[in-house]
């Protein structure tokens, strides 16, 4: 997949703007999940900004691609890039976790443009089978992007719905894992080995893949080379960096699930330019 | 009531009736389709019929991404594995959503062959009406299970039918208004209200005849939907009648027992009498089981007579 210069400096400058709209609803609502919303982010705008056909005025558009997102607590990022893409107005995004909003702790459908609500981890996968299953029922185009989080993939779900996705011959549907290498308490090599990573996937039936998951380039070919694999589903094993962009938050598992003061989130947009 | 037959097996060939009405049904089964009688649909339409394996964490949520895109997902295998090892799944990726995800469940409560006390769902219908957006539904015969498949594919929201594995007699001998939510009252009397629910709801009219002979005059009510429970029908039941017994083939803690009496205590107190399970069972034949834990006619009548001498 090639896109001209320009539009890799719009994707560019959507990942921009998200990292900043994260920061700031993460440090408002004082609480929520900032590491792995900056790490997902370039894989976010890779997405909604060039690869999914989907109309923010039309969120229940019938043959829209779909994203779910199954680490439902990185939902700031994802809140974040449908404001900056429409499907509702960026001032909105200051009512994250307050109370009578639709931007909720973790990803509900009551938010236009989610698709699953979820906050139970290892259960997005199965879905996007079950909604990968349907499009093809109703012979449409559509494809499935799930988002994946590496340590969520300690979830034995997760591999129940590999197996599947591959016996069904899903290949309309893509799995990308935010291969952050940190979960909630630790480095994901501390809790819960997952290496061979890719070969497991593999070994599952997968087309697998690995890439710099902060490479709008490489992530945009990944996609591509996806699209043209028939008979199986491909996973995209991104990896990136926890805290991508804010020196401070990146590889730390401190800012997991907190959120930064109003001194640190001053410096963490100094840095992102803004 | 000399007709007897398994509500799996109605369930099954209903299943493939209703797939030529509803092009969007389609079925998920886990590796249990000879029994629930899924294989008939997976026989007529090969391509609306996902078999999973036994792996229902990821069958339920499978159902939830199907029905988010339209499909009417019915999800088919044994009420033990279809409730308690998914209830994850189907509390944040169903009930929450409030998705249009049918669980139709066979081998419920204690008959379950001679497979015991992992096989014996009992708690099912305690952590299935704990989901807010869940229809609960345990239709008490052959007619009323036809009625409850078609009336759930005829609302949007999910819903839990639960099954029996032996044939069930039937109660219902002429057709009848079947509505989702509204108890059935199936006689009148002045004495004492019944209520039950699935096969207890046959042993609760045997129990009113056998009382009848003893001048004790009940009513019967079916509680096949038990939730949302119709609480209207059994507070103006026990307006009349001053005593309530529930039968249920389930725990009594988190059952219809426990849920009457959470309803009496806010509303009516009056005297209530619970016919159910208290613990866990173990192998054994239908009749052999129903005996010893006390889920027979004889039961019901010894707990009407016990509190007939409460009421006073």
């Amino acid at each position: 997949m090639s896109v001209d210069g320009s539009s890799l400096l719009e994707i560019k400058d959507l990942a921009r703007r998200v990292r900043i709209d994260v920061l700031n609803m993460v440090a408002k609502a004082n609480s929520g999940h900032p590491g792995g919303s900056l790490s997902e982010t370039d894989i976010l705008a890779v997405l909604y900004g060039e690869v999914m056909k989907h109309e923010p005025a039309k969120p229940d558009l019938i043959d829209r691609d779909r994203f779910i997102l199954s680490k439902a607590h990185a939902c700031p990022g994802l809140y974040a890039v449908l404001a900056e893409t429409g499907y509702f107005e960026v001032k909105e995004l200051d009512t994250f976790r307050q109370i009578d909003s639709r931007i909720q702790g973790h990803a509900h459908i009551k938010t236009p443009g989610v698709e699953m609500s979820g906050g139970s981890l290892g259960q997005g996968l199965s879905f996007g089978v079950g909604v990968s299953l349907a499009s093809r029922l109703n012979e449409l185009p559509s494809r499935t992007f799930v988002l994946l989080g590496d340590g969520e993939c300690d979830e034995g779900q997760i591999w129940e719905a590999a197996m599947s996705a591959s016996h069904h011959g899903l290949d309309n549907l893509v799995a990308i894992v935010d291969r952050n290498r940190i979960q909630n308490d630790r480095w994901t090599h501390e809790v819960m080995s997952l290496e061979p990573f890719a070969d497991k996937w593999k070994s599952f039936g997968w087309h697998s893949m690995e890439v710099d998951g902060h490479s709008v380039e490489e992530l945009l070919s990944a996609f591509h080379t996806a699209k043209q694999t028939k008979g199986r589903p491909s996973v995209i094993i991104a990896n990136t960096l926890k805290g991508k962009g804010v020196s401070f938050m990146e590889n730390n598992v401190d800012f997991h699930g907190k959120a930064p003061s109003p001194e640190e989130l001053s410096k963490a947009l100094e840095e992102l330019g803004e | 009531m000399a007709n007897s037959v398994s509500t799996r097996e109605v369930a099954g060939d209903l299943l493939v009736k209703l797939g030529h009405e509803y092009s969007d049904l389609v079925v998920v089964g886990g590796d249990l389709n000879k029994s629930t009688f899924a294989n008939k649909f997976q026989a007529e339409f090969p391509d609306r019929f996902f078999d999973f394996g036994p792996a229902e964490q990821n069958m339920v949520s499978v159902a939830a991404g199907l029905a988010a895109s339209g499909k009417i997902p019915v999800v088919s295998t044994f009420a033990v594995f279809g409730t308690a090892r998914p209830f994850d799944q189907l509390r944040v990726g169903v009930s929450q959503s409030k998705l249009n995800v049918k669980l139709i469940l066979t081998h419920s409560g204690l008959l379950t062959a001679e497979d015991g006390v992992s096989a014996q769902s009992i708690e099912d219908i305690a952590i299935m009406s704990a989901l807010p957006s869940f229809t609960v539904i345990v239709p008490a015969d052959g007619p009323e299970t036809e009625h409850a498949i078609k009336a759930s594919l005829e609302m949007n929201g999910p819903v839990y039918i639960r099954l029996s594995r032996p044939a069930t007699p039937i109660v219902h001998t002429t057709d009848y208004d079947f509505k989702i939510g509204a108890a059935e009252v199936m006689r009148e009397g002045d004495d004492v209200t019944i209520v039950s629910y699935g096969i207890m709801v046959n042993e609760s009219l045997k129990a009113a005849q056998e009382l009848d002979h003893q001048g004790i005059s009940s009513t019967v009510i079916n509680m096949a939907t038990v939730a949302p429970l119709d609480q209207d029908a059994i507070l103006s039941s026990v307006g009349k009648t001053g005593l309530i017994v529930t039968a249920e083939e389930h725990l009594i803690q988190g059952g219809l027992g426990s849920m009457v009496a959470t309803l009496l205590a806010q509303n009516a107190p009056a005297p209530l009498e619970m016919v159910g399970l208290r613990g866990y069972a173990e192998s054994g034949k239908p009749e052999q089981l129903l005996k010893k834990y006390h889920l027979t006619h004889n039961d019901i009548v010894a707990s009407v007579l016990k509190g007939i001498a409460r009421k006073s």
